[in-house]
């Protein structure tokens, strides 16, 4: 197998096939990371449950939904909450390796320069895995049921890793571009707080003033909370979905090649 | 082709209005030990950044074991092992991990990656260590983590910028010093940036002085030093009257005249020991003794002073192209 250690010998993978094993080692070391401070992945599930328990005890009782209960209105919002808000964690991971000369190394290795960015987001989605199901039995512990199947619950949650998957790029962006991780944090938060509550995930657009609604309304979280509760709790799902579907990958083709293009330029 | 590991030609860095390199010219052999020498904010470290293909440099050409740092970026990329000046190591992760990624991000293979893991680990003294968090570790085991993590894929070229600027003690160092030794012995080139004669002095067959960005001189340390004050002797007396009268029997002992401050009396001279007996001697001869005495070797200051005719500290602490910066991203 290995044969020769020779750093500059033949490679025994395509070029592609390199790009991949980077991602994979750099993937495996930030996962490393969040098992070696667990802290990072708990305090990032803190909160959501917080907002669980408070919109379904506290302000639950005084929202509203068309038809259904309001735990089952909820849930749906605090998956996509959960994953929008988990994406902050690529762009303060990056900014720390910059701040601490990790990325300088890398780039002075014979490594794929995609790699970096591309381990860092799927490390990233992968503890959103983790999370969002963490969620999902908080949900059903406090009453949330889905009223569709289990495939179409699945399908859910793949849509709305989907969406924080490309998030995940527009903050692999801020904090390549922002001076320390404090800043990339900072950063970040306004960014998300209007798009998660300006949205469907916690109350009825109709409940907003007119002009909120025409943001509400044409903004990704909102379409992909609506997607997701159309395939938990059912209703027509063709239309929702493929709009979310767009808005993801819409944003993944708009961040992607911008964060690659920074990482390339920093130096 | 050149034989040289390593070539600059005539390379121009900018950040902004600050000139990082301005023209460098610099040329390495193959298998020895170059010390690049200057002060802060001098453009060592944005030198290391061209060749370890982290900066493109303006103008000019950078070549490392004869592949050019701009369009063979990969395979130069292969050929080196950089030790960087922060001592950045995955916290997180444990020693062993720290090199095995690097192993697997340098192509070795998982089981030549494991193998020379362990290697290093033994051989820098972390073998004790190995499983436990790099962020437990004291600077000095960090530094040698550093390097053992800079020659994971037996790289051809090792640069080390600064390796003991960042608060060594003194034993850590001399480890450091003695594992750049063996490396050379193995046939490996070393290019070395560090603020310390002593430390180019040391290690090095060849330095160069760097000053705002160019070469402003080259050569041995001893050719180096030749034009350099050479030792210093420095004796306090018991009064200033004894410092004047000391200074009288000492001045035919002296390189040049002897500088008298108080009851402190500094005389320099080419051989620090000998120079010491024979003006004890003298002093004691008229019935003197000095309440303390020392030597006070050459520094890059004496360096700087004898090739410019000022100090090496810079005039402003350089804000962008700064030696000390780990990141500057483009626009501010």
């Amino acid at each position: 197998m290995t044969t020769t250690a020779a750093p500059t010998g033949a490679p025994r993978h395509s070029r592609l096939g390199w790009t991949v094993s980077d991602t994979l080692a750099i993937t495996g070391r930030n996962l490393l990371t969040y098992v070696r401070l667990p802290q990072l992945v708990i305090f990032s599930t803190i909160q959501p449950i917080m907002f669980v328990l408070v919109f379904r005890y506290v302000f639950g009782g005084a929202i509203a939904t068309p038809g259904g209960s309001y735990v089952d209105y909820l849930m749906p919002g605090i998956f996509v909450q959960t994953v929008a808000f988990g994406a902050i964690a690529t762009g303060v991971g990056l900014a720390e390796d910059l701040g601490k000369g990790l990325i300088e190394r890398f780039r002075s290795l014979p490594m794929a320069p995609s790699a970096v960015l591309g381990g860092r987001t799927t490390a990233d989605l992968i503890r959103n895995v983790f999370v969002v199901s963490l969620m999902a039995a908080v949900g059903f512990l406090v009453g949330f049921r889905v009223h569709t199947g289990p495939g179409s619950f699945l399908v859910g949650m793949l849509v709305l890793l989907l969406f924080g998957y490309a998030l995940s790029w527009g903050f692999a962006l801020v904090g390549l571009s922002a001076p320390n991780a404090e800043t990339a944090q900072a950063t970040a938060f306004p960014v998300l707080f209007p798009l998660v509550f300006a949205s469907s995930a916690f109350v009825p657009l109709e409940t907003m003033p007119g002009w909120l609604q025409a943001f509400a309304g044409n903004q990704p979280v909102t379409v992909t909370v609506d997607a997701v509760r159309a395939l938990m709790l059912g209703g027509p799902v063709v239309a929702p979905v493929l709009e979310a579907l767009a808005w993801s990958l819409g944003l993944l083709a708009l961040f992607a090649p911008l964060a690659v293009r920074r990482y390339r330029r920093t130096q | 082709m050149s034989a040289a590991a390593v070539v600059l030609e005539n390379v121009e860095k900018r950040f902004g209005d600050v000139v990082a390199l301005d023209g460098i010219d610099l040329e390495v052999r193959p298998g020895t030990v170059f010390a690049l020498l200057g002060p802060n904010g001098a453009g060592k470290t944005t030198a290391v950044r061209v060749l370890t293909t982290i900066t493109r440099p303006d103008r000019g050409r950078a070549t490392v074991l004869g592949y050019d740092v701009v369009h063979q970026s990969a395979r130069v990329r292969s050929q080196i092992g950089l030790a960087g000046q922060y001592a950045a190591v995955d916290e997180n992760l444990t020693g062993r991990e720290n090199l095995r990624l690097i192993g697997r991000l340098t192509h070795l293979g998982r089981g030549t990656a494991n193998e020379r893991s362990a290697v290093l680990l033994d051989r820098f003294g972390l073998a004790a260590a190995a499983d436990r968090p790099a962020r437990t570790y004291s600077g000095g085991m960090r530094r040698r983590l550093v390097l053992a993590r800079a020659l994971m894929h037996e790289p051809r070229l090792v640069i080390l910028d600064e390796p003991t600027t960042t608060g060594l003690d003194p034993r850590s160092r001399n480890e450091l010093w003695d594992i750049v030794r063996a490396l050379v012995a193995d046939g490996v080139t070393v290019l070395l940036t560090t603020q310390y004669l002593e430390e180019a002095d040391q290690l090095a067959s060849e330095i160069a002085v760097v000053d705002h960005g160019r070469v402003i001189a080259q050569g041995t340390p001893e050719e180096l030093k030749a034009g350099v004050a050479p030792t210093t002797v420095v004796m306090t007396f018991d009064s200033p009257d004894a410092g004047r009268r000391a200074a009288d029997v000492l001045a035919p002992l002296s390189a040049s005249p002897p500088t008298v401050e108080g009851a402190t009396v500094e005389l320099s001279a080419h051989d620090g020991p000998g120079a010491v007996i024979e003006a004890l001697r003298a002093v004691d001869a008229v019935g003197l003794a000095p309440s303390t005495l020392s030597l006070r070797e050459p520094t890059l200051d004496d360096v700087f002073l004898s090739l410019t005719g000022r100090p090496a500290a810079p005039e402003q602490p350089p804000a962008d192209a700064s030696d000390d910066l780990v990141r500057t991203g483009g626009g501010r």
